[in-house]
């Protein structure tokens, strides 16, 4: 047993880590926000460094990885609260779309890893996804399975939200349209399960910088003559918010090992690692922002921008409640008023 | 990553799994703090010790297997399943090896691992006194360097089976009384020695489960003696990491009384809202399994964890707490039960698992000072003015 990752995986991350940084500053989303929540440019670098490509089979273009390599992407993109649907393209998107036999499926997945289709999925009811007006390529529901529909088959109506990073729309079927690209229902619960990976993922990433924010804060900023940090009552809250995301990290790299390897237990560990993660991860925001106080409520500050993306992915792919619920039934199995 | 356990691995759990078929005590022992329950304790650690399983992962020489810590959790999931008996020398196999291990001369490990293995000779610790808790470094019991020695004055209190133990490890005060933790010297001490006067204390759950030492010109000879003079500060924060790290509480205790949880649950009636609280027992458990995975792969990748000790001792001994507190609201009006009333639901234990997670915010460090330790060490705040 070997639970770690090797140098291949952990270059990765440090590559992407320097390009995001570089890229996706604070100052940068709030322009992506006042923009309708997407970037051309941005996209456009992460096809460059290979980010969209990453699960797009080698053929066809891509790197093709799987989970074990694109949870640490994830988690990156979550630390910068990166814009655009990189969880439906490239964790759910990508994949699913090189299980088809379409025609145009390798025409398709070579527009992914080029940056060129941009995907959306819907990830939650009513029938709502993420960047949904500039995608090129949808996964919807269909029967207990999935299809896929091109922009010109679709209608969206925007559903503004909190979280401009990640707006969210829903999508209707245009009247009369058939979808001949389908998956069954095994695929759709393996595309769903991709899905709440990717969003535990970031939400880890949430919950490590906005840590990084807090301690900063709290050893910056002086009241009754000392360091807030030095007081107890903050360190304390700071350190329960350590421990929450110390013991997710690890439940999500363990799903992301079941999603990759197929395993048994793959939709069990993806709910127990979006549970964690995500109760994780608004701990440390709301701990963050009791930290910074008055001026983590304002607008001008970064804070908020991470808080609204812990709030959007926590309720994306499946919320706590459903997750806990799903956990239940596979550990304990019976369900009152079932026989 | 590769989370499949090797063919070496599995072939360790079989071996395990049919020796502790033939092995294993057909009915519970009984309690660890009684006389009689510490003398069948101490048979079982022989048996565990004849088939090489007491210390698997100490060097052969010792009586160990010479196993990594991989297996050892695998030894430790196992050893739980199957119900085996709690370990009445945990001080010792857990605690006092690990810090001879890293610490100790080559003498002294050969005089003390091997009957530390077997369980001939049972270890109990003496930090606490009565005026010293959270505080260590206030240490007060003094040895007083002699020609041949210490001769060691002072009173030890909360010493966890300290009434029957055969030796103990402690820190006592070499230094100035105001010199704190540079002034503090680790030694070990028959309980047989004399002056040495042993109280026995009854716990919260009736049973004397530890002691108070009353220690009056105690000889203690140098070998006796755990590292330096006055550096017994950095040989007991070693100690305090490996009972605050993976050792002391494996995940495989946890898990198997998860899976009891949940057998419990199942002969209810079925209540939706305790069903959330019982998943939610069982992931704290699993999540604590995959932590300490993590953690034992970095320790393998060579990586130190340090403080990090102090963030998973937070999660254990409040994940036992809320696990067993779920237990008693599922029992309802039968929490309160001891074993011995006829409607007590497996014996009582549930209750007994409660009041000994009770404990486990206050021992090894007490979770105020862990959460100190996170945020001055891991995060790195700024410490508090004393």
């Amino acid at each position: 047993m070997n639970f770690g990752f090797d140098d291949d995986q952990l270059a990765l991350r440090h590559t992407v880590r320097e390009v995001l940084e570089a890229e996706a500053t604070p100052q940068r989303l709030r322009a992506t926000w006042d923009a309708g929540g997407f970037s051309r440019h941005l996209w456009g670098v992460l096809a460059d460094v290979g980010v969209l490509g990453l699960t797009v089979p080698e053929p066809c273009g891509g790197l093709g990885m799987d989970e074990r390599s694109t949870v640490l992407v994830m988690e990156e993109a979550g630390r910068v609260v990166l814009e655009g649907p990189l969880i439906e393209t490239v964790a759910v998107g990508a994949p699913a779309l090189a299980a088809t036999t379409a025609p145009a499926r390798d025409e398709w997945l070579a527009g992914v890893a080029e940056g060129k289709l941009v995907m959306t999925a819907v990830s939650g009811e009513p029938s709502l996804a993420a960047t949904a007006d500039v995608a090129d390529l949808f996964l919807l529901p269909s029967g207990d399975g999935l299809a896929f529909a091109t922009a010109a088959e679709v209608t969206l109506v925007a559903q503004p939200g909190t979280d401009g990073g990640r707006p969210l729309s829903t999508v209707a079927l245009l009247e009369g349209t058939s979808l001949p690209v389908r998956l069954g229902k095994d695929e759709r619960e393996l595309a769903w399960d991709r899905g709440a990976l990717g969003a535990a993922a970031q939400l880890l990433g949430v919950g490590a910088r906005v840590m990084e924010l807090a301690t900063r804060h709290a050893r910056v900023r002086h009241q009754f003559g000392q360091p807030i940090g030095a007081f107890q009552a903050v360190k304390h809250l700071l350190a329960d918010s350590l421990v929450g995301l110390q013991f997710a990290r690890p439940a999500v790299y363990k799903a992301a090992w079941s999603v990759a390897t197929g395993a048994p237990t793959r939709g069990r560990d993806v709910s127990v690692a979006k549970v964690y993660a995500t109760d994780a991860a608004t701990a440390a925001c709301r701990a963050a922002l009791q930290v910074h106080g008055a001026i983590g409520y304002t607008w001008e500050h970064d804070l908020h921008l991470w808080l609204k993306r812990a709030l959007s992915l926590s309720s994306a792919w499946g919320t706590v409640r459903w997750h806990r619920r799903r956990v239940a039934d596979a550990v304990i199995g019976v369900r009152p008023g079932c026989s | 990553m590769d989370l499949r356990p090797t063919e070496a691995q599995e072939a360790f759990r079989r071996e395990l799994l049919t020796w502790l078929e033939h092995n294993l005590p057909s009915t519970p022992l009984p309690s660890m703090d009684t006389e009689e329950g510490f003398a069948a304790h101490r048979a079982w650690e022989r048996r565990l010790h004849a088939g090489r399983w007491s210390v698997v992962n100490w060097p052969e020489r010792y009586g160990g297997r010479g196993a990594d810590l991989m297996d050892w959790l695998l030894f430790e999931e196992e050893y739980h399943r199957a119900g085996a008996p709690g370990r009445v020398n945990q001080n010792g196999i857990f605690m006092m090896g690990p810090t001879l291990l890293e610490f100790g001369t080559e003498a002294q490990r050969d005089r003390f691992l091997p009957r530390m293995a077997s369980g001939e000779e049972i270890w109990c610790q003496g930090w606490s006194e009565p005026e010293v808790g959270s505080d260590l470094a206030a240490i007060s019991s003094r040895a007083t360097a002699v020609e041949d020695g210490y001769i060691v004055n002072g009173h030890k209190i909360w010493v966890s089976r300290g009434v029957w133990a055969d030796w103990m490890f402690g820190l006592f005060r070499t230094g100035s009384p105001d010199s704190r933790h540079r002034g503090l010297t680790f030694l070990i001490m028959p309980m047989d020695a004399p002056g040495i006067t042993v109280r026995p204390i009854r716990q919260i759950d009736g049973e004397t489960g530890f002691a108070e030492i009353f220690l009056d010109d105690v000889h203690v000879p140098f070998e006796h003696r755990i590292g330096g003079h006055d550096e017994g500060w950095a040989v007991a924060m070693a100690t305090a990491g490996f009972e605050r790290g993976v050792l002391l509480r494996s995940p495989g205790r946890f898990r198997a009384a998860a899976q009891r949880l949940i057998e419990l649950y199942r002969a209810g009636e079925g209540d939706e809202v305790m069903r959330d609280a019982v998943a939610g027992a069982w992931m704290d458990t699993e999540v604590h399994h995959l932590h300490t995975l993590w953690t034992v792969s970095r320790l393998q990748r060579g990586e130190a964890i340090g403080a990090e000790a102090s963030v998973n001792k937070l999660f254990w001994s409040e994940m036992d707490m809320r696990l067993h507190a779920t237990a008693l609201d599922l029992l309802e009006s039968r929490a309160p039960l001891l074993g011995t009333a006829t409607e007590a639901v497996d014996a009582g234990r549930w209750l007994d698992g409660y009041l000994f997670a009770l404990a486990g915010p206050i021992y090894a460090g007490s979770n105020q000072i862990q959460r100190t330790i996170v945020a001055d060490r891991v995060l790195q705040l700024p410490r508090a003015p004393r």
